[in-house]
């Protein structure tokens, strides 16, 4: 097996993995086990794969509401976002976060965000500080296309290029800011246009082809790291489920829902490992590996104690720590 | 000692942070230039403009981007003008730096400072000039200090570089040209810990940041012996010793010049009364200023303004003298 194709596989068992993980996060908050919503973004595998494969342990995230897949693929503790999912001791934010709050940096995932846009100017902090410390790295900042039209898009943008900071930003674009159509709210050309008017070159490409997401992020993250400065990623994508795991979409044709199912980021890659003479039956033992692995870390979640309710006044703040 | 104003004591500070630890650093608008109140002058100089910053006007990436930076180790240090502007970085401050150590489980600490030169200042009218620490002490996570003397500006400037927590530092427009004694070698101050202006027990007088000086004189003023005290911080606060000075006195006035309604004062007189009971009071009272935004024409503002002499009659009526 080619280095090439091994590569391949170890990101279809990231996107297995992250779909996997969505489908138990989905079924356990419909039936209740796990309390709150949760953001899906079963659909969208590629676009955190494509770009993380590129990403070192040292290097940073930022991520979104939606952000379950950018966190696996930067190879945040599976099990411990679960047990988090379910609010749980042991989660990992020992179940004071939840979903929109998912970090873990040990591995440089610097938080999801409940707030729409506000990674944008963390991430542009974390590279300053990067740039200060001489340390080797980049970060990427994963934001939907409803984050163009909040004013932290445009002020990181003009930030980011200023000082060329060694940030991708990836503008997931799913075609949904929540239950609205992205183009009904959004004038003008959108992410790239908006990017390159304030000096951040953009590139765009096919979020559902994770090979295509690799290979442009490939490129634009040797270039960042060389120290050309910010670049934008514009992926495109589709959202499968709704906004929240509750969510129906019936704003959307189900047409149109069907035929972004039918193009199948995780299924176009099998294809490819197929063409390459990967068996069927591993492709489908990967699949199933993942399955079982979040089923398993799921069982784990619903056996796992509850956090002591002390826990809650803890680490607010140092000085003048709640009594 | 050695007397030198308010804006030069926290200039000499921030540099000897600068130069103790490398991680320490400063972003906002102006700052090579100096700042605009020259509490910045000269540093860029000598620390070059990888660490003394000049920003965008661009509030929510500077407070977010300090943010980002210190999750990533290092100590910045964020300068938002002027308060009034901090409401165009509320996300970052209120929903962001105050909340990622809770909401990660302790995974990150946001060991930053926030510097808001706040309250009037030259007939800067309405949206110049405003006092919003009883927005800030209301959010879990932040510590906010306020002081009102240069060697405060000073201490209280080092305590908040050096700590862990995220830290707001609410700098009195008023003040950053009026003189004091500063030690040569100035110390951090630790939060929560009060200055007694002045002691007497016929009544308690509370205050911080601009008003300290006007409230020192209507005291001296007043012929009245009290407790005058500086709480340097308003959160944590130094509830022991203001109790402490109430049990004593039966009396106390609390003088600030933010708005009187849901200001910090209600707390302190309600903690105050919490702590002693309502019999334990003789007379309580709150000064700050009415619920109107700040004028801009000299007569219309001294109208809000908080005097030596407001201060001396109030101290009278509540020492029921």
């Amino acid at each position: 097996m080619s280095n090439e194709t091994a590569r391949r596989i170890a990101m279809l068992r990231d996107m297995a993995r992250i779909r996997a993980f969505e489908r138990e996060a989905v079924a356990a908050m419909r039936s209740g086990e796990a309390p709150g919503v949760v953001h899906p973004s079963i659909g969208q595998e590629g676009v955190a794969v494509g770009v993380c494969a590129n990403l070192r342990r040292a290097d940073r995230i930022t991520s979104t509401h939606r952000g379950h897949g950018h966190a696996i693929a930067k190879g945040a503790d599976a099990r411990a976002m679960m047990l988090e999912l379910h609010g749980r001791a042991g989660g990992s934010c020992g179940g004071k976060g939840g979903s929109m709050h998912i970090a873990d940096f040990a591995v440089g995932m610097l938080g999801a965000n409940g707030v729409v846009g506000a990674g944008i100017p963390i991430a542009c902090g974390a590279a300053q500080a990067i740039r200060l410390t001489r340390e080797d790295a980049i970060v990427a900042c994963f934001f939907g296309d409803g984050a163009i039209n909040r004013g932290p898009f445009l002020e990181g943008m003009n930030w980011a290029a200023l000082y060329r900071l060694p940030v991708l930003f990836v503008c997931e674009d799913n075609g949904f800011a929540a239950f609205t159509r992205g183009s009904a709210v959004t004038a003008g050309g959108g992410p790239a246009v908006r990017a390159e008017a304030c000096g951040v070159p953009a590139t765009a490409v096919d979020g559902e082809d994770v090979l295509a997401v690799d290979a442009v992020a490939a490129d634009l993250i040797a270039r960042i790291r060389a120290g050309d400065g910010p670049q934008l990623l514009h992926a495109r994508c589709y959202r499968w489920d709704g906004h929240t795991g509750t969510d129906a979409a019936a704003y959307r044709p189900a047409e149109e829902a069907a035929a972004a199912r039918d193009r199948d980021a995780i299924r176009r890659l099998a294809a490819v490992l197929e063409a390459e003479a990967v068996a069927a039956a591993e492709i489908a033992a990967i699949e199933a590996a993942a399955a079982a692995e979040m089923a398993g870390h799921r069982a784990a979640a619903m056996a796992a104690p509850w956090p002591e309710p002390g826990a809650a006044f803890t680490d607010v703040q140092d000085a003048g720590a709640p009594a | 000692m050695t007397r030198i104003t308010f804006a030069e004591a926290a200039r000499r500070a921030l540099a000897a942070e600068m130069r103790r630890d490398p991680l320490v650093w400063a972003l906002g608008e102006d700052l090579v230039q100096g700042g605009i109140f020259g509490q910045y002058k000269g540093l860029a100089e000598e620390f070059g403009t990888e660490r003394i910053v000049s920003t965008p006007i661009s509030e929510a990436t500077i407070m977010g981007a300090g943010l980002g930076a210190a999750l990533c180790g290092t100590r910045p240090v964020i300068e938002m003008r002027i308060a009034d502007f901090t409401l165009c970085a509320m996300d970052e401050l209120v929903s962001q730096i105050a909340k990622v150590r809770y909401m990660f489980g302790g995974q990150g600490r946001a060991a930053l400072v926030v510097r808001m030169p706040q309250g009037m200042w030259r007939n800067s009218a309405a949206q110049h000039s405003q006092c919003l620490e009883a927005w800030l002490t209301h959010i879990p996570g932040l510590v906010v200090a306020a002081p009102g003397t240069p060697a405060d500006a000073a201490g209280l400037l080092m305590t908040a570089i050096r700590s862990d927590d995220p830290v707001v530092l609410l700098e009195p427009k008023n003040l950053w040209t009026a003189e004091g004694e500063v030690p040569e070698d100035p110390s951090p101050i630790p939060f929560g810990v009060a200055r007694f202006a002045a002691r007497g027990d016929a009544a308690t007088v509370v205050t911080w940041s601009a008003p300290v000086p006007v409230v020192e004189q209507g005291a001296a003023q007043s012929g009245i012996p009290c407790d005058v005290i500086d709480l340097r911080s308003l959160w944590p606060w130094d509830e022991a010793a203001v109790i402490a000075s109430v049990r004593r006195s039966g009396r106390l006035l609390v003088v600030h010049e933010a708005v009187t309604v849901s200001g910090f004062g209600a707390e302190v007189v309600a903690r105050v009364v919490e702590a002693i009971g309502p019999a334990g009071l003789r007379a309580v009272e709150r000064m700050g200023a009415p619920r109107a935004p700040v004028p801009f024409s000299p007569p219309l503002e001294n109208a809000m303004r908080i005097t030596p002499g407001r201060v001396a009659e109030a101290i009278r009526r509540v020492a029921g003298a």
